[in-house]
């Protein structure tokens, strides 16, 4: 097989929202700064963002300030965020979404030319062809994109990360993309824990199933420090087709109701706060009523009339295409009946909830060299899609001023013989475990011993001890994973990076001994909420010599 | 299953090197097969983001959801107009509704 070699300025892993932004905001910085974009799939339309988008739920409408925005998300975090980060994505949203509006994305306006409040912090758009549109902006910059090629580990030389292997799936090459700063942009990570559906349906999941945990676990791999794993998140999701609740919640005026017909947050919630609860609130409730035999549980949708019910579609057209499937099938259509809703498995992401590296402002994180922006950026929770540009746009900024100071090391070949060789090593076994089996089993493990769907979420100590022991095991067996194509191959490197953040994870779970986020981290050993302890952020950093995670705390002024 | 290809009206995006699907599908599961017809590796793996349903500019590709979230026949096409995407659903009784959603703003160029 053989090895390409590139150079370049700046390396961005991942072209998704945050690294599409990056590679356009350095070419306006510094436009002859080289810059090359390494893309699993191909960014026209990768990740997150394959499906489309109809909301940007990170806006600040005039009269509110940045203050009321971060005391918002403060709340919904249980008093756990870094308001540093949250308060620089907040000066900056409008400013990308305005910039993306130009690239050509069509946004809902008010007559005198503002963008129409669609909810509090939320416009609606029609980002059917979001992704296309920011994946033009990067093909009119000289930035080159490595479409089909799978980062697999950074270059590390013990100080600094000057670079990443890739392995080209199409063009079966490894690659070798030395840089003198790297910007990790991947997504987060899903299908670490077991997903209601099985067999045929078995990637009818929430989140994007090729978004495997790369990025977070290429910097495990090296001793970044990671922060708030713990806080996983886990969305109320259209039962089946995971369309987001709240264009429903939002556009029709849905309430939720349980089986009985009863409005239940009100009903039986209101001491959390009833219609107005948290997100967490929403979904602890919709549990509540499951266990309570008042479920399944509802968005009452038996009201909307048809115009409503078409705008509905069409909002849902340029999101989640599936749900358009289900209200077409046989006396489903949500004027007749309302849409069921139930919580997804739980997934490890830093958009919705904080799980990521720990960096500082400008987004450096621990290990000179890299930055990060995006899902993989810990610390600054719902941030959603824009906040993820300005993360871009931040990252950009802090590694095209920092190039200069960048050593040009020379990359040892025994380093690029070690990775090719264990990168390829599953093509080389005619038999072994297939990557399907280690998947099936981690999802297996996580499900009963880490709080998974049939374990209602909850956590304690005794079976997250058997989690980390049993995730142990599972890692010894990846040595004998056998890949008989590239596809498999890339399954099979999936599995690795799984395990790793899985078993991170698993020490965050164990450490936090209180329950600060309902459903996302309930401790039934430690029930309560302990301010007087726990206002503090949980961060690991992994050792790979001795392949012992340490845990530390960082104060919430950090 | 999640898309179903039809292979009387697939081209294979004959000239091309790679099938539009093939290379746009997230998750690397289309391919041309002989450098005749598209088809999908895994029915399991598919996400049913439509991506390649969008992408194929002879519409062989429809959306259906797995049999065993749903057993009735419902199905979704799509065209893409350069600013905008029409789209076509068929529910389990065979009618037909049409959906016609901006996609892009219009810069008149």
């Amino acid at each position: 097989m053989r090895t390409l070699h590139i150079d370049t300025d700046i390396l961005i892993v991942g072209g998704g929202a945050a690294g599409c932004f990056a590679a356009v905001e350095i070419y306006k910085k510094s436009p002859a700064c080289r810059v090359v974009v390494m893309e699993k799939a191909h960014i026209e339309r990768s990740g997150c963002l394959a499906m489309g988008l109809n909301a940007i739920n990170a806006y600040l409408h005039s009269g509110q300030s940045p203050d009321s925005y971060i005391s918002f998300i403060e709340r919904q975090f249980e008093g756990i965020i870094r308001k540093d980060l949250v308060y620089s994505i907040v000066q900056g949203l409008n400013d990308v979404v305005k910039d993306v509006e130009e690239m050509g994305l069509p946004i809902e306006k008010n007559e005198d030319g503002t963008y129409k409040m669609r909810g509090k912090r939320s416009i609606r758009i029609f980002g059917e062809r979001l992704k296309p549109i920011l994946a033009e902006a990067v093909q009119k910059t000289p930035a080159r994109v490595l479409n089909r090629v799978v980062a697999t580990n950074f270059i590390y030389d013990g100080t600094r990360v000057c670079g990443a292997f890739g392995y080209g799936i199409r063009n079966g090459m490894f690659y070798v993309v030395r840089a003198k700063t790297v910007i990790v942009a991947t997504g987060g990570a899903s299908g670490i824990y077991k997903p209601h559906n099985t067999g045929e349906a078995r990637h009818l999941i929430w989140y994007c199933p090729w978004n495997a945990g790369a990025g977070y676990a290429m910097g495990i791999r090296i001793g970044a420090e990671m922060t708030s794993f713990e806080n996983r998140f886990i969305a109320l999701r259209v039962k089946d087709v995971n369309a987001p609740t709240g264009t429903i919640a939002v556009g029709a005026r849905s309430k939720q109701i349980n089986a009985r017909g009863e409005d239940y947050l009100e009903r039986y919630y209101h001491h959390l706060g009833g219609n107005k609860c948290l997100t967490q609130h929403r979904l602890l409730a919709t549990l509540e009523e499951k266990k309570a035999g008042r479920g399944p549980c509802y968005l009452d949708t038996t009201t909307v009339n048809e115009a409503v019910e078409r705008k509905l579609k069409e909002d849902f057209l340029n999101m989640n295409p599936p749900i358009i499937l289900l209200w077409a099938s046989r006396d489903m259509n949500p004027r007749c009946k309302p849409v069921e809703i139930q919580g997804t498995e739980p997934f490890i992401v830093g958009g919705h909830c904080q799980a990521g590296y720990w960096i500082d402002k400008e987004r450096r994180t621990t290990i000179p060299g890299l930055y990060a922006a995006g899902e993989v950026a810990g610390g600054a929770p719902k941030k959603y899609v824009s906040g993820s540009w300005v993360e871009g746009r931040i990252a950009a900024a802090t590694a095209v001023k920092e190039i200069k100071d960048a050593p040009w090391n020379d990359i040892d070949n025994e380093i690029i013989l070690g990775e090719k060789g264990r990168v390829l090593a599953p093509l080389t076994k005619k038999t072994g475990i297939s990557p399907l089996d280690v998947r099936e089993r981690l999802q297996k493990i996580m499900d009963e011993y880490a709080g998974g769907i049939s374990m209602n979420y909850t956590l304690h100590e005794e079976r997250l001890l058997e989690a980390r022991r049993l995730l142990t095991c599972l890692k010894g067996r990846l040595k004998d994973i056998a890949a008989a194509d590239n596809y498999h191959l890339v399954e099979a490197l999936e599995c690795v990076d799984r395990i790793d953040v899985a078993r991170v994870l698993v020490e965050h779970l164990i450490y936090r001994k209180e329950t600060r986020w309902a459903c996302y981290q309930t401790r039934l050993d430690y029930p309560e909420k302990d301010d007087s302890r726990w206002l503090t952020f949980v961060n690991s950093i992994y050792d790979p010599n001795t392949d012992e995670i340490k845990m530390v705390e960082r104060p919430l002024n950090s | 299953m999640s898309i179903f290809i039809d292979e009387n009206i697939c081209n294979g995006c004959k000239g091309l090197p790679e099938a539009r699907c093939e290379r746009i599908c997230p998750g690397n599961l289309c391919y041309r097969r002989e450098n005749t017809k598209a088809i999908i590796r895994d029915q399991s793996a598919c996400w049913t983001c439509a991506c390649c349903v969008k992408e194929c500019p002879v519409q062989a590709i429809e959306l259906r959801l797995p049999f065993q979230v749903c057993s009735d026949g419902s199905s979704l096409k799509a065209r893409l107009k350069q600013d905008k995407t029409i789209w076509t659903v068929w529910d389990a009784e065979g009618h037909q509704e049409e959906f016609i959603i901006q996609a892009r703003s219009w810069k008149g160029d």
